[in-house]
């Protein structure tokens, strides 16, 4: 199989770090030859975030380049607009409708971009979804990462049953039924 | 068949460590190399510690290794200038167990104050480098760095990068082996370096050297494939990746040592291929030597001496590629910032109002040089706050400093901190130093040190007191107040400043991120009492913005209930919930 590149952007803090390592998780499973990019240190205090993740037969680099994108997961508005330039022309973007403000944007130094989501359509194919609210409806805000995997899942080439697997043995026991509603919120999606 | 399991770069540099037989390790917490302690002190089999610093790492790897047991100290590259005059003279005395030193460097400047390339350092220290591409070469040129040591008599290198430290693949898993440990003999020639030993040493290494640099030429892991031969390409570690990704069909030679170069068998490489590159990230190191053999190569002049480096740039600057990609959306950036609830914060919310000038140092904090804090005026590097402030009064007087204060963490102060706060004592300073205790090697992710009561291993220790540390060194005006009480921090700072002698405040208050400060407390507004004046807004809390009526929001899942935006309100449109 052709590799395929997925990126996970978003703001530091927001839990990309667990999504990629579910994401890590499913592509070792099934067998595939995977590498995955992330970001520790100071960018993790609030910054722009980006992991990559890449799975086939073979692969060589663990970074997704301008261009190579299949899928784009953005915990963000702003951010997935941030980084649309790295999608390939059919390429698909599963944004998260929330916005969370920029230091830059707060101190009155940049404007928050309007309509996000309407110039990222006219380029590309775009799932929205607002997965703090779905998260909320469940009772946790904090598996909302786990709405966004599910709608990711829909659209990549792996089982249901092992996404569910993959999450039950990543997240912490305590929240793997939780998590697993999440999912299956997302994959509904 | 044997396990197979994904792993990070560092986590698969500390499993070829444990498999390798090591049994002391000792390092500094520093990104991209902080994960390596993290995982190494999984296994039982390890003795595995926090150093204060990267000098003293090294020197307990360095002891471990005299004694005969296989050793490793790692860091960031910073704290390799701070290890390298250990590093310099183990070079000499060399090793009786394996002595490895893991350098991570930060090409692209993800989480470091400079660029600077490890391998030169090592080049002039003359210790062997290795450098693997992947997490299965993590582990793999880990153990062999251990049979290097050993079989060369010197300490060894391993060179990653941020890419390769933070980038999971797949590793095989393969049992430790344990290595029996060597006698310990005195022997003053080699383990005490004073001129006479030195001298006769010397001759020792450029000698290794030599004889490394030609055993080299068969090394398995310096290899070269030859394909269509119209491109060469000469290069190592990660730079490796994006050659087997744009170059498929290229002429390769891979190096996996790096330090000393294989002279012969590039010299060969060379003579097969057309044009030869030479594609390695930040300094000319391979490029520059095999220049100086006559060899004709293109490097620097076509790539950059900065930041990472990628496929594409391959794709269009070798093989002139015009690359279709759509230029990036004009949007606001979105550098980090402190967390909601974060106890900088607060402290910085008071010295902006004092017009306060902060000497600042390495850590979190180092966020409050930027808007809307704007504290900071100074960093240069590890405890280099309080030196710098010093340094500021003996230039231009008292009365100079007496808006200024050093700012450091306490992580950071026990690191190399505590040094320039004997010299303030000993040189009768008037400066005001404030140690930001939050219980915490925070940027780096919550790494235990010496005042925190607790090591790598989660057992419990002695607590190093900041508080008599400061009084033990001769600092009479040493004070703790709650970073989160304004009014006291405020009045301190104001009295200590003013003060013609040393003065310390350890500001302590736990960072927000630690669970043991996990709260359901919350900041909520009252809308009908907001006067739309945004005092609460001024320390940049990133759970707060604006509505578009003027009035603020907090959101609920960012805050944390720190109260420092209630404290801000004059007109308690804030309240705070548990």
């Amino acid at each position: 199989m052709n590799t395929k590149n997925i990126m996970i952007v978003g703001v530091g803090g927001q839990g990309t770090l667990l999504t990629s390592r579910i994401l890590g998780g499913i592509t070792t499973k099934t067998g595939y030859d995977v590498k995955l990019s992330e970001v520790h240190g100071m960018a993790q205090r609030g910054g722009s975030v980006v992991t990559f993740v890449r799975y086939g037969d073979f692969v060589a680099e663990p970074i997704v380049e301008e261009g190579q994108a299949d899928v784009l997961i953005a915990f963000e508005r702003l951010e997935a607009l941030r980084y649309a330039h790295f999608l390939k022309k059919d390429g698909v973007i599963i944004v998260n409708d929330q916005r969370i403000d920029p230091i830059t944007v707060v101190t009155g130094a940049a404007q928050y971009p309007e309509n996000i989501l309407e110039t990222l359509k006219k380029d590309h194919n775009v799932i929205a979804v607002d997965a703090m609210d779905e998260a909320r409806k469940l009772g946790n805000t904090k598996v909302f990462n786990t709405v966004i995997i599910g709608v990711a899942a829909k659209r990549m080439d792996f089982d249901k049953s092992q996404w569910l697997e993959v999450i039950e043995a990543t997240v912490p026991p305590k929240t793997v039924e939780i998590n697993k509603a999440a999912f299956e919120v997302g994959y509904a999606i | 068949m044997s396990e197979k399991k994904i792993m990070l770069g560092n986590e698969a540099i500390a499993r070829g460590a444990y498999e390798a037989g090591v049994k002391v390790s000792s390092a500094y917490p520093g990104t991209p190399s902080t994960e390596i302690s993290e995982n190494i002190v999984k296994y039982p089999e390890v003795y595995a510690e926090w150093a204060p610093n990267e000098k003293v790492a090294m020197e307990v790897a360095i002891g471990a290794s005299i004694s005969g047991v296989r050793a490793m100290a790692s860091m960031k590259m910073v704290g390799v200038n701070v290890a390298s005059d250990p590093l310099y003279t183990a070079a000499y005395i060399g090793a009786n167990g394996g002595l490895v030193i893991v350098a991570a460097d930060d090409p692209g400047l993800y989480s470091s104050q400079n660029e600077q390339d490890s391998r030169c350092v090592a080049r002039v220290a003359q210790v062997p480098v290795l450098e693997p591409s992947d997490s299965q070469e993590a582990k793999d040129f880990t153990k062999l760095a251990f049979e290097y040591s050993e079989k060369y008599d010197t300490p060894v290198m391993i060179r990653t990068t941020t890419r390769l430290a933070h980038s999971q693949g797949p590793v095989t898993l393969e049992p430790r082996e344990e290595i029996p440990d060597k006698p310990y003999e005195r022997n003053v020639a080699k383990n005490v370096m004073m001129p006479t030993q030195a001298k006769a040493r010397h001759i020792h290494v450029e000698n290794r050297l030599k004889k490394m640099a030609e055993d080299a030429c068969s090394f398995e892991i310096n290899k070269a494939v030859y394909k269509d031969t119209k491109i060469g390409v000469i290069t190592s570690g990660i730079p490796y990746t994006y050659v087997a990704e744009a170059l498929p069909n290229a002429s390769v030679l891979k190096l996996g040592l790096i330090h000393p170069l294989p002279r012969r068998l590039i010299e060969e490489f060379a003579s097969k291929v057309e044009t030869l590159y030479i594609f390695e990230e930040l300094e000319p190191l391979i490029e520059e030597q095999v220049k100086s053999w006559g060899i004709k190569c293109i490097g620097k002049e076509l790539f950059t001496l900065q930041g990472e480096y990628s496929a594409n740039m391959l794709r269009e600057r070798v093989l002139g590629e015009k690359l279709d990609i759509a230029s990036p959306a004009k949007v606001p950036a979105r550098p980090p910032i402190l967390c909601p609830g974060c106890p900088h914060r607060s402290t910085y919310s008071v010295l902006k109002k004092l017009k306060i000038h902060g000497a600042g140092d390495i850590g979190c904090y180092t966020l409050g040089a930027v808007a809307p804090l704007d504290v900071i005026d100074t960093t240069v590097c590890m405890g280099a706050s309080i030196s710098t402030l010093h340094g500021m009064e003996k230039a231009k007087g008292k009365d100079y400093i007496k808006n200024w204060v050093a700012l450091i963490g306490d992580s950071t102060f026990l690191h190399t901190g505590v040094n320039s706060l004997m010299n303030m004592v000993y040189n009768q300073s008037s400066g005001t130093v404030l140690i930001l205790d939050n219980s915490t090697t925070g940027m780096t992710g919550h790494q235990d040190h010496a005042a925190t009561g607790k090591m790598l291993n989660g057992k419990e220790t002695k607590a190093i007191s900041l508080y008599h540390l400061c009084k033990a060194i001769g600092v009479e005006h040493v004070y703790e107040v709650d970073a989160f009480d304004v009014d006291k921090l405020e009045e301190l700072v104001k009295r200590e400043t003013a003060r013609d002698d040393t003065s310390v405040i350890i500001v302590c208050a736990p960072c927000a991120l630690l669970k043991s400060q996990a709260t359901k407390a919350k900041c909520i507004t009252v809308p009908e009492k907001c006067k739309k004046c945004g005092m609460c807004l001024v320390p940049g809390c990133p759970a707060l913005t604006k509505n578009e009526d003027g009035t603020v929001k907090i959101d609920d899942t960012m805050c944390n209930g720190c109260g420092l935006c209630m404290k801000r309100c004059k007109f308690d449109a804030i309240e705070r919930v548990d």
